[in-house]
This record gives structure tokens, C-alpha cells and sequence, in this order.
């Protein structure tokens, strides 16, 4: 069975990877998690400088789901090329960092840095729901996405995948946006703003007031914005939205994804990752598929 | 050997007071565990996904059984499913987690020993195996529902407070230090922020260290989504920023090194 897959020129040994932010920079997980067996570690988004993130509580569990505003707290790029790349350079396993940014120049300058390190991939995350500036402000606009994505193209030495909202009216617009841009590759969804509110304090759970829900209640919502945005452009997919289950990450490949993210079911099960990449395999035994790209996007 | 869930077996449980359960279950954690270290409890409903933190109330080794002491939440909770178990039954698990009680420090001191509220149960064990020259047990309550009390006099010089004053001092645990006139050398608390707020002042007046144990909404509970930091005095090296992730660098922490 061949579960290679190709995003955008670089090779990964299956279509599993992590969804950023739900995974730390791979070291934290990697007591529960071979990370050999994933097709690559995404990272949590890392912008130039440290961002201490937003006050607590930043987590609520909802139903079928949760909500976070973590608010991309990072240890700004000069630590983690020193710390976090290295580590994962120990694993035979593709690298992909997710770039966080307030202004345009704050994105270039983190993928510029990276040009130099040995990571395969950028992920650039123009979609965060919790953050006052930057992030989600260029994930609502095409005409931002597209240039936010022509300017980090010019100073990315890797494949560029442009993350995706899901806060957004037409996604295939989006998707076609960064396509024109100049990207290599999407990913989507990020996570849908919510609100919870908390009936006994008469208050908002969440410090930040709203928050980006994920976990299984946002499944099939991602996998009809994946199937519209593999209608909407040629580019690779990373399908990602409430994955738990093997069945899960199957639906968005056939829905027309290359590669999929686990995200929040880490937190139910840290070895998720594992499990999904032998179900994947089984199902193609089952199915008899000899190979994955087989089965990308047959549902039509 | 990669580290993960655990199907554990439920021993028993019990109702202590209203709302309030406990739990023994067989597990490998219990070979490790230390005192103020807590256990991420799962549901099996994938409706309630995040792990519960709950601290560990008790260690036995030989039975290998941890037990926990955890107050449900509400109607439509995990842990109103966890209180609907009975022996014989399963119940996934991880840890134990987090980092315990510095029980060393304590050697030939007099120490405070201070739980409050739900924060009371990791103060038990803590109790039972600490070696120390004074040990001053204080707890407090709400009202007359003092669980584990009998259990807490067993284990040491028990003093309780009640909100009420149902039982013991009536108010928090530092009107029963001062009620008592009671003295130490090193403090061990586990309670609501407003205690260990007070407790934070307490012992910098008197230059005492003080270890505290804090909680905060959890998702991982492994120290990788950054969903439970606390502010922190210094720049924390995993970070970079003034965060410390209370799951993996805590739940105990020196008081002088947390901004609460």
C-alpha cells in the first residue's frame, strides 16, 4: 500500500499531520507520539518576536467540541530555530512551521529568517480568530489573502500553504485568492468564532470574550469547505476541522484533501495521530486501494 | 515506551458529601504518583472531550490504587458521568500528571499543611507521607460538610474553619492559624485563588516559603496548547514569555515565582 503523498513538491510518508496550535512544537507531544510515524509535525505559529498571548481562562470545553483564545502565545522565531527545529530535525519527519503575524513585514520577516533552516514547509496562518491585529484580518478579505500571500512568496525558500478561515462568506473565493497570490498548497479550516457564557457568573467564559471553536461538532462544515475549495482551485489540500477518528480524516480526503490535520482530538487521546495513519491504512486494505492518491477527491 | 491512556479499573466509590465523590481505581499511576500530582480523567461520550484534572487524594502502592476526591460540576457534566460509576467499571486515565508537593523542604521544619474547598483532597496524601518536625494540618470548608476530616486526624494536628461556622473557626483558613496562634517554618496549600492569594501575602510578611498548588481550565493537560498559564515573576525558558503552563511546569508552584 502507498500512502505517499506530494504537497506541493515535498514527499511525506502519509497524509497525517498535526493542526497547529494543538500540538506545541512537536517536543511536548513526542512522549506520546512516535513522531517517525506522522508524514509531518505541524508546529504551533511562531511570529518574530516572543507573544505572551491572551489573560486566562483561555479554554472552554463546549459541547462536541471546544473554545480557545490562547491567542497565539510563542516564543518569537529566534528560540525556536535555536530549540525547536533541532528537535525536530531528530525525527524522519517533514516540518512544517506555522508563521503568526501582526503586519505584513512581521510575516516576512519570520518566513525570510526561516529561508535559511531546514524546515519543508510554511503555513501561514492568516486565519487566527483571537487576536486583535493581523491573523484574521488578511483571512477575511481576498484581496488581503492575496497579497499577504504574494509578499511572504517572495521571501519563502519552502512551499507556502495559505491557512484558511472558515469565517468567511464564499471560501472558494478565498481559496482562489491565495491561489492567485502565488500559494502552494492550502489548508482549512481554522477554527469558527464562539461565544460561551457562563449563566451563573452572568459573565463570558472566556477572558477574550469569543473564541475559535473546533473538535467534532465543526467536522462536517470542514468537509464541505474543503470539497468547495478542491472545486474552487488546482491546489494541494490539508483538510482539517474536528477530526477524531480515522472516518473522519478519511471523509475530507475523499471531499478532495491531499493530506489531513489532527487538532483537537489530541487532547482526548494524545496518540490520535498514530491511530488515524494505521486506520487510514487498514481502510485502503479494506477498500483495496493501492494507493492513497487514489482516493483523493473521489467524491464528486 | 511511549506514555498513554489508561483503561483503569473503578474499586469503589463514594458519596462524602453533597456533591462531593470518591473514587478508587486500580492503575499504574500509582506506582509513581506523588502528592500533589493530579490525574487527567476522560469521558468515554466524545462530546466531552478534555481531560478532567483531578488531583491525587491518595496513594496505595501495595493494592497499586490511586484515589481521588472531585467535586461534580453540574447536571450535564463529565464529572456527573464519572459519579454515576461503580466498582467493577472502567474509567480512562492518564498520569500521573504535573509536578507534586517538594515534601523534601520540609525535613525538621514546622510546616502548614492547608487545603481548601475542593483543594482539600491532594493535602491528604501530602499529610500522610510528609516528614516534618510540626505537622499543622488546616482546612477549610464551607459549612458542616468537613470531608475527610477523620482522615485529615489521623494524619497530623487538624485544624478546620468553616465559612459558616458549622464546624472549627468560623471564616477561612488564616483566622484559624490566627484563632489558634498558630506558627510555621514552610507552607503546602491547595484551595480557591482568594486563599492562596491571602496565603501568598501571609508568608511573604513573614518570609516564609510557600508552595502553592493552582488550577486553572485545562485542555491537554501535557504542557503543549497553553490553554492553562498562569503569569509568571521571570521570563519562563519554555516560553520565552512571563507564562508558566500550570499542567507540566506546575500545579505547584513556589509563591514567590507566580503572579496570582
Amino acid at each position: 500500500m502507498n500512502m505517499t503523498v506530494n504537497i506541493a513538491g515535498v514527499e511525506w510518508k502519509n497524509p497525517v499531520t498535526t493542526a497547529s496550535g494543538t500540538f506545541g512544537s512537536g517536543a511536548e507531544f513526542s512522549e506520546y507520539v512516535d513522531l517517525n510515524r506522522l508524514g509531518a509535525v505541524t508546529t504551533k505559529g511562531v511570529a518574530n518576536v516572543p507573544w505572551p498571548g491572551n489573560p486566562t481562562p483561555r479554554v472552554a470545553e463546549v459541547y462536541g467540541g471546544m473554545m480557545n483564545a490562547i491567542g497565539l502565545q510563542n516564543p518569537g522565531i529566534d528560540l525556536f530555530c535555536k530549540r525547536d527545529i533541532p528537535f525536530l530535525k531528530r525525527y524522519d519527519t517533514r516540518i512544517i512551521v506555522n508563521v503568526c503575524g501582526k503586519t505584513e513585514e512581521d510575516y516576512c520577516q519570520v518566513v525570510e529568517r526561516l529561508a535559511e533552516e531546514p524546515v519543508d514547509m510554511l503555513e501561514i496562518n492568516i486565519s487566527c480568530p483571537n487576536v486583535k491585529e493581523g491573523g484574521i484580518a488578511f483571512g477575511q478579505n481576498p484581496q488581503a489573502a492575496e497579497q499577504i500571500t504574494r509578499a511572504v512568496k517572495r521571501y519563502a525558500r519552502q512551499p507556502v500553504i495559505m491557512k484558511l478561515s472558515p469565517n468567511v462568506t464564499d471560501i472558494g473565493e478565498m481559496a482562489k485568492a491565495v491561489e492567485a497570490g502565488g500559494a502552494d498548497a492550502v489548508s482549512l479550516i481554522n477554527t469558527l468564532t464562539g461565544m460561551k457564557i457562563d449563566i451563573d457568573r452572568k459573565s463570558f467564559v472566556l477572558a477574550n470574550q469569543t473564541g475559535g471553536v473546533s473538535g467534532p461538532a465543526i467536522h462536517p462544515i470542514a468537509v464541505r469547505m474543503v470539497y468547495q475549495a478542491a472545486k474552487a482551485v488546482k491546489l494541494p489540500i490539508i483538510g482539517m476541522g474536528g477530526i477524531s477518528c480515522v472516518e473522519d480524516a478519511i471523509e475530507f480526503i475523499l471531499a478532495g484533501a491531499s493530506a489531513v490535520s489532527v487538532g483537537t482530538a489530541n487532547f482526548h487521546n494524545p496518540s490520535i495521530t498514530m491511530e488515524i495513519v494505521d486506520g487510514i491504512e487498514e481502510y485502503m486494505r479494506r477498500q483495496g486501494f493501492e494507493k492513497i492518491t487514489d482516493m483523493v477527491g473521489i467524491v464528486n | 515506551m511511549l506514555k498513554e491512556k489508561e483503561q483503569a479499573v473503578l474499586l469503589s466509590q463514594e458519596k462524602l458529601a453533597e456533591g462531593i465523590f470518591s473514587i478508587w481505581i486500580q492503575t499504574k499511576a500509582a506506582k509513581e504518583a506523588v502528592p500533589g500530582q493530579f490525574m487527567s480523567v476522560y469521558t468515554e461520550d466524545r462530546s466531552r472531550l478534555l481531560p478532567r484534572p483531578i488531583s491525587i487524594c491518595e496513594i496505595d502502592r501495595q493494592r497499586g490504587a490511586i484515589r481521588m476526591v472531585y467535586r461534580v460540576t453540574g447536571e450535564h457534566t463529565g464529572t456527573k458521568q464519572f459519579s454515576l460509576l461503580g466498582a467493577g467499571d472502567l474509567i480512562s486515565v492518564m498520569g500521573p500528571m504535573g509536578n507534586g508537593f517538594p515534601m523534601e523542604k520540609a525535613r525538621g521544619r514546622k510546616a502548614f499543611l492547608i487545603g481548601g474547598g475542593i483543594g482539600v483532597p491532594p493535602i491528604l496524601e501530602l499529610a500522610k507521607q510528609i516528614d516534618c518536625e510540626s505537622r499543622q494540618i488546616i482546612v477549610g470548608y464551607r459549612d458542616k460538610h468537613t470531608f475527610l476530616r477523620e482522615s485529615f486526624a489521623e494524619n497530623g494536628r487538624l485544624y478546620i474553619a468553616t465559612e459558616d461556622g458549622s464546624a472549627g473557626t468560623r471564616g477561612n483558613v488564616l483566622d484559624a492559624i490566627r484563632e489558634n496562634e498558630l506558627e510555621a517554618d514552610i507552607i503546602y496549600a491547595c484551595g480557591p485563588m482568594p486563599m492562596l492569594r491571602a496565603l501568598k501575602t501571609y508568608a511573604k510578611e513573614r518570609g516564609i516559603e510557600c508552595w502553592i498548588s493552582l488550577e486553572e481550565r485545562m485542555a491537554c493537560g501535557i504542557g503543549a496548547c497553553l490553554g492553562c498559564v498562569c503569569k509568571s515573576k521571570e521570563t519562563d525558558s519554555h516560553s520565552n514569555v512571563k507564562n508558566k503552563r500550570i499542567c507540566k511546569d506546575g500545579p505547584v508552584f513556589l509563591s514567590t515565582e507566580v503572579e496570582i
